[in-house]
């Protein structure tokens, strides 16, 4: 029944998308106010889409297996709270929710728009449209989430145990409203550069957008990581992998586009740049839908491979880019006169500067990401990019990519002097020789890290300084800025000082360094809902004869069947002590990998910070207004 | 400032490489920048599966008789392709995977350096 | 980006827009081939390769054996890479069973990663094909072989490895083996 009523929705949710098309086109000529029409149906849709949503989820909740999603990805011994989150840890349900977010997102715009020219915003919906169109075509040719199956079977398949997680379940919802809110961006950019409104007025419009797509990106990427670093059972957090790269990509544009927006917003220059950033931004995203539905990468992640898929996504992006480039050519009027240079100090330089670099941080990731397919499809040669090409191109780029982050802040517009030249002087030589003697303590003295080191300190004593100094002047950059340091800081220290021990233990066995030693007193059986879990008790005793007791699980679901490694975690603000044990075939031995990751929580925390950088300056906004 | 930080660049991409051959834990550093070809996505090092397992024992064992560590990743690409290695080395099939990007930054400095008013009138 | 200013309208689009297109048309054709690109490896079979060294104790006697000792004397080798815990082992049992009625030829296990007990039972069962067997305990030897998991087969001629099977024999690999020891 309820899967009836969420196809049906879909239906007429793609219904409503035809009339609105239709009221907006002839609407288009009209000069009085917009039709009430668009955004009543605007509104029907979203929520024939929610409805559908819901319709799914209620399929998941009471196990209807004559749903072939459900059946795919359900099971009756599941806990309630993943047959929810099962609604969208598919392919079928995840795409109802990227057309969900669609969805709401015109819709939102449309109530917060009010004051922007008509011509602009029926544009805008129109340009919604078409990806709305797109994706529920999509959606019920290719992907439908509520295909029969008969006869109904008795029990379900089961949902990937290593999906069962609570950060797992909340990460593709918020990354999503990033992810696919980029969309808005998109058709309004285009509906700007058509109805030639690529002006400051546009820009100050459509910032609170790129500002509210960046937050919910920045968090959903974390909640990513944090999923990663305990449910995957390697101890790692970012590990360069193309479906972590196909968000940061789009992460990247964003962060790009939200500086390079300030300057339009101030000095109505760099419109191009603009447009050409807004639909990098949202093609990205696609390209990655692309790249994960179809089944071309190789990667820990990728959901079903489906060629027929792939096929749709692929042309569909494509002509997406088509059609941007026509509106770029042949609407975007260029004005002549606003061919100004820059002065070398001033914010506008500073601004192009990090886009600048970000551009070939995004160069990077996208050329690494893409190149093995490229190799592959055009020499049938196959190689890996992974970290280490990653870290050689992109760290030696962070050292001025952060001296800038701290610098650039301090220039005003147009043309400026460096004031103060003798603390931004004084602190970098305390930073130096800070991370000089880091280095040295720590026994790496190589050059690259010293250097490292001492840049991210010194863009965290001068963001530090200016909380104190500045007060609510720029704060929200400054509470961005800081938090990357603190988040550069967090990644140099942990990758530094983390320690690692991995052995084989029988039950009994004691593992002795002379640093600590590792005792494995025994392991119990515990019976859950639907795994049943093998907990093993190890005792760490330290140099100071603390004792400190760890309880990694190995769980054998029952559907589908197989066996997972729970990593036990003990957090504290300096340190993660990190344990996870697996079975070696064939032996009475467990493998043990026991780490010590400090300031893990210090990562974590240091890309909300950032995230809240974004919050404030929204929220300052408001309060202003 | 710009010069200063072009000379840095320039002086840590020569350090770069060098820098890196004196990693203490030189198992774990190869096996880190090897694929685990059972798993997806996985490296050696991180993962627990059978192969990987028997993997790092043999790089252990390669160590011990006094392979360096680019003879281990030979000694692996014989047996495995290019596929195992992580770094992908500098050769006709990665140039333009190690160069575009690098060329990409030279041709946006290129751009605002263009724009740029170098005079302080 | 601010470079496309300098052009005119005209020029913008009669330059930079063939380009562009051009661009993404050849982008959109590579992921269009890719699609129907496999994405899952298996290693370039080296042929002519010599066949690797080593050391280990053989499973039935416990006597150390050098591989020299076990690939020499016959013309064709097949060496199998199997252990009793491995599933799709047991599929191609019938071919290894099949296989050995072959005379010209000698089949080689390596028992990897397996308890002596449960090998000898899972022999028993379906019976032996073996002439020698191997044991690899630790899975190194199957590393230097350049296997990646069981079952994995070579066929060998005069010390050159001419063929190599990854997962189950069937019965197409199979002929294939039986064709080219002829």
């Amino acid at each position: 029944m309820a899967s009836l009523i969420g196809s049906y929705s879909l239906f007429f949710g793609l219904g409503c998308s035809l009339l609105v098309v239709f009221f907006s086109l002839k609407d288009l000529k009209n000069l009085n106010n917009l039709d009430n029409k668009i955004l009543s149906l605007t509104f029907l849709q979203f929520l024939l889409v929610v409805l559908s949503f819901f319709g799914l989820i209620i399929s998941f909740v009471n196990s209807d297996f004559s749903n072939l999603t459900v059946f795919n990805h359900s099971h009756t011994t599941k806990p309630l709270f993943y047959k929810i989150s099962g609604t969208w840890g598919n392919h079928e349900g995840s795409l109802l929710l990227w057309l969900l977010v669609l969805t709401l997102f015109i819709f939102l715009f449309l109530i917060r728009s009010k004051k922007e020219p008509k011509k602009y915003r029926i544009l805008t919906i129109l340009f919604q449209q078409i990806i709305i169109i797109g994706f529920f075509i999509f959606l019920i040719k290719t992907s439908n989430p509520f295909d029969y199956i008969y006869p109904v079977p008795k029990e379900g398949l089961g949902l990937n145990p290593i999906l069962q997680d609570p950060a797992l379940a909340f990460h593709p919802p918020i990354l999503y409203l990033g992810y696919v809110g980029t969309s808005i961006i998109f058709s309004s950019v285009l509906a700007a550069s058509v109805s030639n409104y690529i002006t400051k007025e546009w820009a100050k419009h459509i910032k609170q957008w790129v500002i509210i797509s960046w937050i919910f990106l920045s968090l959903g990427i974390l909640l990513g990581s944090i999923w990663a670093y305990y449910e995957l059972g390697w101890g790692g957090f970012w590990f360069w992998d193309p479906v972590e790269n196909i968000s940061l990509m789009p992460w990247l544009a964003l962060t790009t586009l939200l500086h390079c927006i300030l300057v339009l917003e101030k000095k109505s220059i760099l419109t191009s740049w603009v447009i050409i950033l807004s639909i990098a931004t949202f093609t990205l995203s696609m390209s990655g839908t692309f790249l994960v539905r179809s089944g071309i990468l190789n990667s820990v992640h990728t959901f079903a491979n489906d060629p027929e898929r792939g096929l749709f996504i692929l042309i569909f992006l494509f002509t997406l880019i088509f059609l941007s480039l026509f509106v770029f050519f042949f609407f975007h009027k260029t004005d002549k006169k606003n061919t100004t240079s820059f002065f070398l100090l001033s914010k506008e330089t500073s601004i192009l500067v990090n886009n600048w670099f970000m551009m070939y941080f995004l160069a990077v990731v996208l050329i690494g990401t893409i190149y093995p397919i490229f190799l592959d499809v055009i020499s049938s040669q196959k190689i890996s990019v992974g970290p280490p090409f990653y870290h050689k191109l992109i760290i030696p780029f962070l050292i001025p990519f952060l001296l800038m982050m701290a610098i650039g802040p301090k220039l005003n517009w147009i043309k400026s002097e460096l004031q103060n030249k003798f603390y931004l002087a004084s602190f970098f030589v305390i930073s130096l020789f800070l991370s000089f003697m880091i280095i040295r303590m720590l026994e790496i003295s190589i050059l690259i890290n010293t250097v490292l080191f001492a840049s991210a300190f010194y863009l965290f004593f001068i963001t530090l300084r200016d909380f104190f100094i500045k007060g609510f002047k720029n704060l929200a950059q400054n509470i961005a800025h800081f938090g990357f340091s603190l988040l550069i800081l967090s990644i140099l220290f942990n990758n530094f000082l983390s320690t690692e021990i991995i052995t084989n233990l029988k039950v009994g066995e004691t593992y002795q360094s002379n640093k600590l030693t590792i005792n494995f007193e025994k392991i119990e059986k515990k019976k859950m809902q639907n795994f049943e879990a093998i907990i093993g008790k190890f005792n760490i005793k330290n140099e100071s004869d603390y004792i400190e007791i760890l309880k990694p699980e190995l769980r054998i679901y029952n559907q589908p069947n197989i066996v997972t490694s729970e990593a036990d975690i003990k957090t504290n603000l300096f340190s993660d002590k990190f344990m996870t044990m697996n079975l070696v075939q064939n032996q009475e031995y467990f493998n043990i990998r026991y780490q010590k990751k400090p300031f893990m929580i210090w990562i974590w925390f240091s890309v909300l910070i950032i995230s809240f950088g974004g919050l404030f300056s929204l929220l300052k906004k408001r309060y202003e207004s | 400032m710009k010069i200063i930080n072009l000379l840095i660049i320039i002086i840590i991409l020569f350090n770069f490489n060098l820098s890196n051959a004196k990693d203490i834990n030189s198992s774990s550093k190869i096996t880190k920048n090897l694929r685990c070809l059972v798993c997806q996505g996985q490296s050696v090092h991180d993962s627990d599966s059978e192969f990987a397992i028997s993997l790092k024992l043999v790089v252990e064992k390669k160590i011990d008789e006094g392979m360096s560590e680019k003879e281990i990743y030979e000694f692996l690409q014989i047996k495995y392709g290019d596929w195992i290695l992580y770094d992908p080395e500098l050769n006709q099939k990665t140039f333009i995977l190690w160069f575009l990007p690098l060329l990409l930054f030279l041709i946006g400095g290129a751009i605002i350096f263009k724009n740029l008013k170098i005079k302080k009138n | 980006m601010d470079y496309l200013v300098y052009l005119k309208k005209d020029m913008r689009v009669k330059i930079l827009l063939p380009i562009f297109v051009i661009f993404f048309l050849v982008i959109f054709l590579i992921f269009y081939k890719g699609l129907n690109h496999t994405n899952i490896y298996t290693p370039k079979i080296i042929s002519n390769e010599n066949i690797p060294l080593f050391k280990t104790i053989e499973f039935q006697s416990d006597n150390e054996i050098t591989s020299k000792e076990v690939f020499s004397g016959n013309d064709y080798y097949l060496l199998n890479i199997w252990a009793s815990w491995c599933i799709p082992c047991r599929d191609e049992h019938n071919f290894l069973m099949k296989l050995k009625k072959n005379e010209k030829i000698e089949i080689i296990g390596l028992n990897y990663k397996d308890k002596e007990k449960n090998a000898k039972k899972f022999l028993n069962e379906l019976g032996d094909p073996y002439k020698k067997i191997l044991s690899d305990s630790d899975g190194t030897i199957s590393i230097e072989w350049g296997a990646y998991g069981v079952p994995e087969s070579f066929l060998i001629h005069k010390n050159k490895v001419i063929k190599k099977i990854i997962g189950p024999l069937n019965d197409s690999s199979f002929k294939e083996i039986e064709r080219l020891v002829k």
